[in-house]
């Protein structure tokens, strides 16, 4: 069905007029958590869009080779899952033993990424819309730069409005969120680019 | 004894420690699934189902469960229910499913559910929990379906699918869309904020 779409078109869909988040409101507990410092939400998009990549791809290869085959697509759920979080394990012990500074760097953010809903529901919209390989993998790493790009904007903001007064009701998750509904609608007028 | 406190924690879950506007949990659902009511209906019937018996399950196991694996274990029993509920959705009502899409299956990543079972069920006795997960459920669910109701009112003119506002009601198409959800919540909490900041200056 999705066969003729260009795997361009579906990367850069996917970070700017289909953003998993400000569209499809994926990794939203994370986003507001951690959006407080560009520093940190930069190490956090990291290794979202490393993860992301990697499990779309994996997930791809384990639905079509395994599960299709096998008749058992129902328990794509727990196969995706589990796969996801062995997944970052494995990287995170491996980043453990190979680099410390990369550990620092993102070691703290992966066992977060294994419960946020971004890395799971690219995976199940990768299947519903019955992508490709190379789709899958083009989704998947557009999905993540796309959450990297709303993560540091919105960390860039909250750290200007750190000083700004806010009424009282509002402080926190409210302006946040507020902030987030007007950065959907600016990446609104992406849409029609693509 | 018990049931006192059985019935303080259901209300705490409603209310004070509600999971969606105090401890902003679980609102990537939150936000997706709710321009329509009836959609959120069933979405929330889902979540209910899948908290409750969660953290039933959860809490049976508790004894058992080796505290190192024990995130993969609850993941993995929360995965079980919530392929019950996609199952039976697809099964009964198979356009409510197309359009929910994949946010059934992003039950299993809901940050309430998990929660939950990690700091309440990991540690209480089946039946209390099992009343926790009602709860949390239940106060998850409120909030979504008012959220849902506004949105759709104002978005569409319509509430369960039937048309109340009349021709006059020019919809606001910024409602179904995706600023609509932020902008509601935002307003949601702030609303119930107040609230709470006024009556605690009034103690």
């Amino acid at each position: 069905m999705h066969r003729e779409i260009g795997i361009f078109a579906i990367f850069f869909a996917a970070i700017f007029t289909q953003n998993i988040l400000l569209t499809y409101y994926l990794g939203m507990c994370s986003f507001l958590a951690v959006s407080r410092q560009v520093k940190t939400s930069l190490g956090l998009g990291t290794a979202v869009v490393f993860v992301m990549t990697s499990t779309s791809a994996l997930n791809w290869l384990v639905y079509r080779f395994l599960l299709v085959p096998l008749e058992l697509t129902y328990l794509r759920f727990i196969v995706f899952i589990v796969v996801i979080a062995c997944f970052v394990q494995i990287v995170e012990m491996i980043i453990e033993r190979v680099s410390e500074v990369l550990y620092a760097a993102l070691g703290i953010f992966l066992p977060l990424i294994t419960v946020n809903c971004a890395i799971l529901g690219v995976s199940l919209f990768m299947i519903i819309r019955d992508y490709t390989f190379a789709q899958s993998v083009a989704y998947g790493c557009g999905s993540g730069l796309g959450w990297m790009l709303a993560i540091l904007a919105m960390a860039g903001i909250r750290q200007k409005m750190a000083r700004s007064r806010v009424p009282k009701g509002l402080e926190g998750a409210g302006i946040t969120l507020i902030v987030a509904g007007i950065m959907a609608l600016a990446f609104m007028g992406f849409s029609g680019v693509i | 004894m018990a049931k006192g406190k059985a019935k303080n924690l259901f209300l705490r879950n409603l209310g004070r420690d509600n999971p969606v506007f105090v401890q902003i949990l679980g609102i990537c659902s939150t936000l997706a699934v709710t321009n329509v009511l009836k959609n959120t209906a069933i979405m929330c019937m889902g979540l209910v189902f899948t908290t409750t018996l969660s953290n039933f399950t959860v809490s049976l196991l508790r004894k058992w469960i080796p505290a190192r694996i024990r995130m993969m274990v609850e993941v993995l029993i929360i995965a079980s229910y919530v392929i019950i509920v996609d199952i039976v959705i697809k099964a009964t009502l198979p356009d409510i499913s197309r359009q929910l899409g994949p946010y059934v299956g992003l039950i299993i990543t809901n940050c309430i559910i998990m929660g939950r079972a990690e700091a309440f069920a990991m540690s209480n006795p089946p039946g209390l929990s099992l009343m926790d997960g009602v709860s949390s459920g239940l106060g998850y669910s409120y909030v979504l379906l008012v959220i849902a109701f506004f949105r759709e009112l104002m978005g569409s003119g319509t509430v369960w699918g039937l048309t109340v506002l009349g021709d006059w009601w020019v919809n606001w198409s910024i409602m179904v869309m995706a600023p609509g959800a932020f902008f509601m919540l935002a307003i949601f909490i702030w609303f119930i904020k107040s609230l709470v900041i006024k009556e605690e200056e009034a103690k």
